[in-house]
Parts: structure tokens; C-alpha cells; sequence
């Protein structure tokens, strides 16, 4: 049908003029929405102003003071950003979560251009997984510990989502290919757990792993609940990216596995040096969109006893002095999620069409 | 140049294809089964540990908690199966009203996204992006503390439309009562639809027969209208709304759901109706623009081109997608657990809480969602395959 | 709604294209195309890619809007008014580069559809008149089959079959052997063939020389939106007026 914007059709009158009325008065219909629209925003737009900026508070003791003004307290968040963002970390220890942030978003944005791809790139992964813990966990190189009940906020959602993309992609690759496979009971095997994990709510998944996996494990051996949860998300994350492998495979025309065969290459050389390398090109926005649905499912964890951005905010309203300023907090963190995840799916796009 | 000697017999099996392929997978299959072996054991020990017996029996006992809303009648004497089955009817109830009023809403909105107006375009594109970029359980916060905890008291409760009260006791709202005139009028109402039936296939008929057109859809809209309203005003206007009125403490009358119930219903709705309007758009970009070049240099309307040729190929395209996302409204609904709303999912937490059987909670919890997506799975797939484009 | 556009032999041109200019926002693709073709006449448009022949076919049926100048279709002058444009298009017959047949529907649907809703046929007779257009293109056999079940030969067929069954005077082709395996396009250029030997007017946007020498009775080279050359196929391939037709038939005709 029609595209958003129509470019301005030619003719004598002045662009800007020609733009408007192809795009906001096309039709008698249009020009109406137009009208109604603009009266809306005219008439909700700047009371939202007022409140979020003219008669906002930006920094005050607790919120009886923000009330004098009226607006919105934004001082909840100049006040608690730091432990929203970091939760129970060490104060003077805050700079270790924040770097990790940083090192993983760079991991990240490395690993979505197909040209960086690589042995250097898998050793990057290696050594920076390496380095969260190192930075996280501390305990060497004269870095205080601290214990994992502490690692939380943001960092602590990053570490889920992108450990738990990191460790469930072999696993991910096996269902794929086990999807795929002649043998008929790796190909049960796999469809049975694919099936499985993208049938089930995550909730109910976390639930499991928090209840369950302590029932499993060696009598007397305990593990943190941090490591429980990260195995839901690698259990539950290799589900949905292997389908989004094998929609890649799948996409791969048969004449490419023939001429690998017919080279004399045999199935694994075949998947490694033909198959994958442009399953997994064809498969990055599929990939993209589970692990920005990952890193959302993080807000889930406080359900189970962790500690992320949105049960920081819920720790700060607690506090006697801040006790209805749980809108500003959401605020914030709704912030949070948005910037990551706009950018990161923008960054995949614009991946997409530069091919 | 010599010709290699014929290998021995022993070794040309174990190099067979068939041979390495079953004992491949037999390697996989014993290690399987090594490791549940193992976590069987290593769960028998912890549950002898902890006391807790191992079986389905605890099923029977006295549930002891309430649950609101409940559809069918539940008192706490009711066992843990009996709670169950009302937070299942929960999660069906939200989920079918979810998906109603999802995919109304998202047919718009994908529609408003397709369309030529600039301002409206952008603002779908933000609600689509904002509601595709902040987590779910989020959205849902911000709907119960906004029902719960802005929302005023009954006496100064809002009146979003006349007769629907939103106070933080919950939602009120009016339902039709009981008036024995209405019955003419629903009888009117269906003999106009079977009317516009008939009336449907006579047109097509005659359409091709003699190739004249019919104006079927005003006709067929007139016929199911006008003499339901007809009779509606003859009898005097037999209906009656049951209104909630302002009591003592609370509002009277009509039904009144509680703030869990409407901000669960209210999030789910509004999320996934933004996933369903970009399915929607897609579906219809995806049609090629040849297509309607094509019947448009054929002669046909606008509007033919879209019944005839657009919507058909874009439907088939939209169901598999669709499906999905009504799965996902489904799974999604086990957030009540985060506003304390009582599904299938929070009652069995509960359960789970009370008594410590958390292998057999989960299993029951599985098996439920489990029988959900694959019957949706098996349901999608069967009307795919009917609807398919005939290729070679 | 008529004006009167006799020429010099006293029957009024079919098609008459008068000073159109088209712009693609700020890009120029039509400058000053003037073109008349009369009835009967086959007319045959060249040119490099870029250049802007399809969309002087597609500016006659309104597929694409022109921003100055006129068009003429069979007297009928082509603007905004709506009633112009669809009566212009149940007269003009077109045949796309990618078939564009809808998949959704057999071949007899296809082909039956317009006649029922455009020209209020009753079933009966569209059908009649469907397998009289499938033996014309020589696959009465597939009426029951669905396009994606047809070569790409057989599909371009049907699409010239459901072209007539809306009893063009006027048949506008846009590369219908573009997107063709070799060994398939003969089979449509055949059926084009026949068209044209039946006196249909025919304006064709091809690289198809061979087809063009036969067939043709106006050469129209186009370059970069503008009308280079008009000449009739034999002084047009012998004697090329302009150097850029020179060059673009070195180009085409090699070998």
C-alpha cells in the first residue's frame, strides 16, 4: 500500500508545503486524524511537560521535600542511581560492575559485524568472560571479594543475558544440527527439547531452576543462586537459538551442502568451513531478537531472589522517605531497557542493510 | 598402478555409514541416560534428606488459601486439585479476553502504521517501539500501581466512560440484566443474520449467473441492524444496564474486577497488540506490489483489489506468525504471579509453597503449558497446510 | 472528454503522448517524451536500464503519474479523474516482467476474475471466454493448476491470456522475456507474434532485436529519459540517426 512518508511531488509550490499536505492532509479522512491528533498532544503534551521538567525536583532529601514544587521527584533518581544501577555492591567498589558493563556491551557490538568474526573474536569472548568474573568475583589480583548474592542491577542483567548467549550457543548449534540430522533419535532427542523449552512460560522455568536444580545436585554440594539461574537462561536461551540456527540452515540452498559433499569434505569440515559461517549470517536478526528478548526476561530474576534494576527500584521505594516514588523509578529503568534495546536492534538493522 | 587390496571384513563394518550412525547415537543415548540416572539419584537422596516424600497425594488436602476472581465456586475447604482447576479457568478466561482484544487492537494499529498520514504513522511507530523495548513485567507494574495505588478511592473514582468506575478496589462495570422484552429483540437480531446469509450466497448466485454485482454488504448490514432495532424501540427500549452504583464502602451492582485482574488483562493487551500490528503491516507489505499493479491494470477498484487479491495472500501470510503471538499472550499470562492475580501459574506456587513438593508442582505446571503450545502448535499447522499456496 | 487528435491519414492515434515530463522526486526520468502511436501499430521502445522506457509504458495506464504534459488514450485524456483511469485501463492490456499472476487462484480464476468484476460477466460465459484465450495461448490443459505450479513460460502465457480476456484495443509489454529461461522465451514471443499479426496495437519495451525487426513498425530508442530516435525497424538497425543508437546497438547486437 503506501510507505510512510511520500516524497513531495513535484510541482511549483515550495517542498515544505508540498510534504505537508501529501503526508498530514492527503485525504479529507487524514487531514481529520491530523487535526484530532495535534488537538491531543496540544492538550496532554504540555501538562506532561510541566510535571516531568518545569515543577520537577532534581535533588532533595526525601520526597516531602519534591512535593513543594508539585512535579515529578526526580530526586529519587539523583539520590538512588547508584544503587539502582549496582544494587548491594561495595560502594567504593562500583567501578568493577561498571567496567564489565562497558566490556560486555563492547563484546556485544563486536560480535554482531560479520567481519570481525574469527578465531580472534572467539578468544575475545574467552578472555572477556575471564575478565568479568576476575572483575566481578575479585578475590585476585588484589581485588576485594565479593560474593555473587551482591552482583547485582545492571550489571547483573548483562552478565545473565550475554553468559547466558555465550554458553548456551554451542548447545544451541548442537540442537540445530540435531534438528536437522538423519539419525532419527538425535533428531527426537533435539525436537523434543526445543519443543519443550519454547512451550513453557521463562517464569515457570526460573521457578524450576531455583526450586529444582538444589534437588539435583550432589547431596551436601550447594551452588549459588546466581549460577541456577544462569542455567535456566542457557537451558531455555539454546532452545530458541537453535531454531534461529536452523532457520538459517534452512535458508542455505541444497547446492552448497552437495558441492561441499562432492569436494570430498566430510559433515563437520562441511558445517564448519561452508554451512555455518552463512547459516549464522542469514540467522543474526533472529539471533539479535532472542537476545534482546533475554535481556528484558532479566527483569524476571527478582521473582526468584535476585537482585535487578527493577527490585533495586522496589528497595529504594521501601525507604520511608521515598515511599510514592516508585513512578520515577520506573521511569528510569524503563529508560534503562529501552536505550539497550533500541540500540541494539537499530545496530542489527543497520547491520542488515549494509549486506 | 596397483588397485588397493579389498579391506578385511571386520574393519569394512565398523566403517559402514549405518553402522557409525547407530553407534553414534547409541553413545549419545547411554549418556543421556547415564546423567538422569545420576540426577534421579542425587534427587532421591535430597528429598530423604529434607522428609519429603515423593507423589502425587498431597493433591487431595485442604487447599486453605482464597482465590479472586473464581468462576466456579471455590471455597478454601476445596482440595489442591480443585484450586488448581480455578486457577486454570483463570488463565484460560484472561487468555481468551487477551487475545480478543489483542488482535482487534493490533489489526488497527498495523493499519494506522500502513497509513499515508505522517503523524499518525510516527506515533504507532512509537508505541510499537516502546512496547517492544521495555520488559513486559514492567509494563505490568506500571498498570497495577497506576489501578492500585493512583487510583483514587470509590468516592472520587474516575468515570472513564459513563457507567465504568476505576477506583483502586478495581474496575466496576455495568452488565446487561435480565429483561424478558430483550428476548424479541435477540430473536429479531438472529433472523437478520440468517437473513444476510441467505441473502450473501442468493447474490453470489445471481452474480454469476448474469455477472451483475450486489451491493451485499450494506444490504446484509441493514438486515442484521434494522429490525433488531426496530423491534428494540417498538417494545419500548427493553434493556437495562446494571449499573454500579456508589454504596456505603463500594460500588453496588454491575460486576467489579479487581486491580489485578484489570491491569494483567489491560498490559497483556496493550503489549501484545503492538506485536500483532507489526505482524499485521508486515503481512500486508509483504504481498508484492506487482500483485496490485497487476489488477489494477486489469480494471478493478481499489477496493476489489484488497478483498480479491491483497488480503487473501496477506492473511496466509500473517497465521503462522499470528499464532505465535497468542502463544506468547498465553505464556506471558504467568506474570500474574508478579501482581498477585491468581493463575494456574500463582495458585500452584502457592501449592508448591505450602507443601514442598516442587518436583511434582513443576511437572503438573509443565504439563499444562506444555498441552497449551502444542495444541496451538498442531492446531496452526493443520490450517496452514489447508491454506497453502499450491506450489510444484 | 474527447478532442479532436486526427492526423495526417485521418484516423485520430491511439496513444498520444504529448511534452510529458516525469520526476522521481528530484531525479528527472521522463524529459519532454512526445510519442503518438496509431491503431494497429506495433511499437517497439529500447534502451539502455536507467533510461526511463518502462515508465512511459507504465505513465499510459496510470501506473505511474506524469507530472506535465498530456496523455491520450484513445481520445481519452489521462488524469486524476478516476472514471478516465479505469476506463482507460479496462481498453489497455498489460504484461509484466514478473508475470505478476496471483497465486492464490488457479489459472481460470485468474483469468476470469477481471471479466466478472470489471466487465460484469457472468461465470459462465468468462470461463468460455478464459479457455478461448488458453487455446489462443496454447495451454488449455493448465485451466485448473495453480501459477506456481507453470514454468515461467507457461506463467507469462496465462498472463497475456488474462490481459485478453479484458478485449484490449491496446497491449502494452513491459520485458515480458526479461525474467525467462532461454529455451521459454520463444514460446511467449510466439504468442506475441500472433497478436501483433492479428493487428493488435502493441507498444513493447523488449532487448528482443529479433522480435523487434519482425514485428515492429516504429523503432523508439530512449536514453537517460529522453526520446533519442523514432525510425521504422529497417532504417533504424541499417542507418542509426544519433551515435548514442549507435552505440547501444553495437552493445545489444554483438554476435
Amino acid at each position: 500500500m503506501t510507505d510512510i512518508a511520500q516524497p513531495a511531488p513535484a510541482g511549483p509550490l515550495p517542498q515544505a508545503y508540498r510534504w505537508l499536505r501529501a503526508n498530514l492532509f492527503g485525504t479529507p479522512l487524514s487531514a481529520a486524524l491530523t487535526l484530532l491528533v495535534l488537538y491531543a498532544l496540544i492538550r496532554l503534551v504540555p501538562p506532561l511537560f510541566d510535571w516531568a521538567i518545569v515543577k520537577a525536583t532534581w535533588t532533595a532529601p526525601n520526597e516531602q521535600a519534591c512535593a513543594a514544587k508539585g512535579g515529578a521527584c526526580w530526586a529519587f533518581i539523583t539520590t538512588w542511581y547508584r544503587f539502582i544501577l549496582f544494587g548491594r555492591y561495595p560502594y567504593a567498589e562500583q567501578w568493577r560492575p561498571a567496567a564489565v558493563v562497558l566490556l560486555l556491551i563492547l563484546l556485544l557490538l563486536a560480535s554482531c559485524d560479520r567481519r570481525l568474526w574469527g578465531r580472534a573474536l572467539a578468544v575475545a569472548w574467552v578472555a572477556g568472560v575471564i575478565a568479568v568474573f576476575v572483575l566481578m568475583g575479585g578475590g585476585v589480583l588484589g581485588l576485594s571479594p565479593v560474593d555473587t548474592d551482591l552482583w547485582n542491577g545492571l550489571p547483573l542483567a548483562l552478565i545473565l543475558a550475554v553468559g547466558g548467549l555465550a554458553l548456551s550457543f554451542p548447545l544451541a548449534l548442537a540442537l540445530a544440527l540435531g534438528r536437522r540430522s538423519q539419525l532419527r533419535g538425535i533428531r527426537a532427542f533435539s525436537v523434543a527439547y526445543i519443543e519443550f523449552f519454547r512451550g513453557l512460560p521463562f517464569i515457570t522455568v526460573l521457578f524450576m531452576a531455583a526450586h529444582m536444580v538444589p534437588l539435583f545436585l550432589p547431596p551436601g554440594m550447594t551452588t549459588a543462586l546466581l549460577w541456577r539461574i544462569e542455567v535456566a537462561f542457557v537451558l531455555f536461551l539454546a532452545a530458541y537459538l537453535a531454531e534461529a540456527v536452523r532457520g538459517g540452515l534452512q535458508a542455505i540452498p541444497r547446492g552448497q551442502y552437495e558441492a561441499a559433499s562432492s569436494l570430498g569434505l566430510g559433515y563437520w569440515r562441511q558445517m564448519r568451513l561452508i554451512i555455518l559461517p552463512q547459516a549464522l549470517r542469514i540467522a543474526i536478526p533472529p539471533l539479535v531478537g532472542t537476545f534482546i528478548g533475554a535481556f528484558k526476561d532479566t527483569a524476571l530474576v527478582s521473582f526468584v531472589g535476585l537482585f535487578d534494576l527493577l527490585q533495586d527500584v522496589a528497595v529504594g521505594t521501601n525507604d520511608p522517605g521515598w515511599r510514592s516514588s516508585y513512578v520515577e523509578g520506573y521511569a528510569f529503568v524503563a529508560a534503562i531497557y529501552f536505550v539497550f534495546c533500541y540500540a541494539m536492534s537499530r545496530y542489527s538493522r543497520s547491520l542488515e542493510a549494509r549486506r | 598402478m596397483t588397485v588397493p587390496s579389498a579391506r578385511r571384513r571386520g574393519s569394512a563394518w565398523l566403517n559402514d555409514e549405518r553402522t557409525r550412525a547407530f553407534l553414534f547415537q547409541a553413545l549419545i543415548f547411554g549418556a543421556v541416560i547415564a546423567v538422569l540416572t545420576y540426577l534421579g539419584h542425587d534427587a532421591t537422596v535430597n528429598l530423604r534428606q529434607q522428609g519429603i516424600s515423593f507423589g502425587f497425594g498431597f493433591l487431595e488436602h485442604e487447599a486453605g488459601f482464597e482465590i479472586s476472581p473464581a468462576l466456579i465456586p471455590y471455597t478454601p475447604a476445596g482440595s489442591y486439585t480443585y484450586a488448581m482447576l480455578v486457577g486454570l479457568l483463570n488463565t484460560l478466561m484472561v487468555a481468551a479476553i487477551g487475545v480478543v482484544f489483542a488482535t482487534a487492537i493490533g489489526l488497527l494499529v498495523g493499519l494506522l502504521r500502513l497509513s499515508g498520514n505522517w503523524l499518525i504513522g510516527r506515533l504507532a511507530l512509537g508505541y510499537v517501539e516502546l512496547m517492544r523495548n521495555t520488559p513486559l513485567v514492567l509494563q505490568l507494574f506500571v498498570w497495577w500501581n497506576v489501578l492500585r495505588i493512583s487510583a483514587p478511592g470509590p468516592r472520587a473514582a474516575w468515570q472513564v466512560i459513563p457507567g465504568v468506575f476505576v477506583s483502586n478496589r478495581g474496575v466496576a462495570l455495568p452488565v446487561p440484566a435480565y429483561d424478558p422484552g430483550f428476548r424479541w429483540v435477540l430473536m429479531a437480531l438472529v433472523a437478520g443474520i440468517l437473513a444476510a446469509m441467505g441473502l450473501a450466497y442468493w447474490a453470489r448466485r445471481r452474480q454469476e449467473r448474469t455477472g451483475q454485482p450486489f451491493p451485499t454488504a450494506g444490504v446484509a448490514l441493514a438486515l442484521i441492524v434494522l429490525p433488531p432495532a426496530a423491534v428494540f424501540v417498538a417494545l419500548g427500549a427493553p434493556f437495562h444496564l446494571d449499573m454500579p452504583k456508589l454504596g456505603a464502602f463500594n460500588f453496588r451492582g454491575g460486576v467489579t474486577v479487581t486491580p489485578e485482574f484489570a491491569a494483567l488483562v489491560v498490559g497483556l493487551v496493550v503489549y501484545t497488540a503492538a506485536f500483532i500490528g507489526e505482524i499485521v503491516r508486515g503481512g500486508i507489505q509483504a504481498v508484492s506490489r506487482g500483485q496490485s499493479e497487476a489488477a489494477l491494470a486489469l480494471g478493478l477498484k481499489r477496493r476489489h483489489v484488497l478483498r480479491l487479491v491483497v488480503l487473501p495472500q496477506a492473511v496466509r501470510t500473517m497465521i503462522p506468525p499470528l499464532t505465535n503471538e497468542y502463544l506468547n499472550l498465553a505464556k506471558n499470562s504467568t506474570l500474574a504471579v508478579a501482581i498477585g492475580f491468581a493463575d494456574y501459574f500463582s495458585v500452584t506456587n502457592t501449592i508448591l509453597n505450602q507443601t514442598g513438593h516442587a518436583i511434582e508442582a513443576m511437572t503438573l505446571v509443565a504439563a499444562v503449558y506444555l498441552s497449551l503450545s502444542l495444541s496451538l502448535s498442531l492446531l496452526m499447522n493443520l490450517y496452514n497446510r489447508h491454506v497453502a499456496l499450491v506450489e510444484r | 472528454m474527447s478532442n479532436d487528435n486526427r492526423n495526417a491519414s485521418g484516423s485520430s492515434p491511439m496513444i498520444e503522448l504529448r511534452h510529458v515530463d516525469k520526476w522521481f522526486g528530484a531525479f528527472h526520468v521522463l524529459k519532454d517524451v512526445s510519442l503518438t502511436v496509431g491503431r494497429g501499430e506495433k511499437v517497439v521502445v529500447c534502451g539502455p536500464s536507467g533510461s526511463g522506457k518502462s515508465t512511459v509504458i507504465r505513465c499510459i495506464n496510470r501506473l505511474e503519474e506524469h507530472q506535465k504534459g498530456q496523455i491520450f488514450v484513445e481520445g481519452i485524456e489521462l488524469t486524476g479523474d478516476v472514471r478516465n483511469i479505469e476506463a482507460i485501463r479496462r481498453d489497455v492490456g498489460m504484461v509484466f516482467q514478473q508475470f505478476n499472476l496471483f497465486p492464490h487462484l488457479t489459472v481460470m480464476e485468474n483469468l476470469t476474475l477481471a471479466p466478472i468484476w470489471v466487465r460484469h460477466m457472468p461465470r459462465r460465459e468468462a470461463e468460455d471466454l478464459a479457455r478461448h484465450y488458453l487455446e489462443r495461448v496454447r495451454i488449455p490443459e493448465q485451466a485448473n493448476k495453480y501459477p506456481g505450479q507453470l514454468s515461467g513460460g507457461q506463467q507469462q502465457r496465462v498472463a497475456i491470456a488474462r490481459s485478453l480476456c479484458m478485449r484490449p484495443q491496446i497491449m502494452l509489454f513491459d520485458e515480458p522475456t526479461s525474467a525467462l529461461d532461454p529455451e521459454m522465451i520463444k514460446e511467449v514471443l510466439d504468442v506475441m507474434i500472433g497478436l501483433a499479426e492479428e493487428g493488435m496495437t502493441m507498444v513493447c519495451v523488449t532487448h528482443e532485436m529479433g522480435f523487434a525487426q519482425r514485428v515492429a513498425d516504429q523503432m523508439v530508442f530512449m536514453d537517460r529519459g529522453e526520446i533519442v530516435e523514432t525510425a521504422p525497424p529497417a532504417e533504424f538497425f541499417a542507418a542509426p540517426k544519433s551515435e548514442r543508437t549507435r552505440l547501444f546497438l553495437s552493445q545489444i547486437l554483438r554476435g
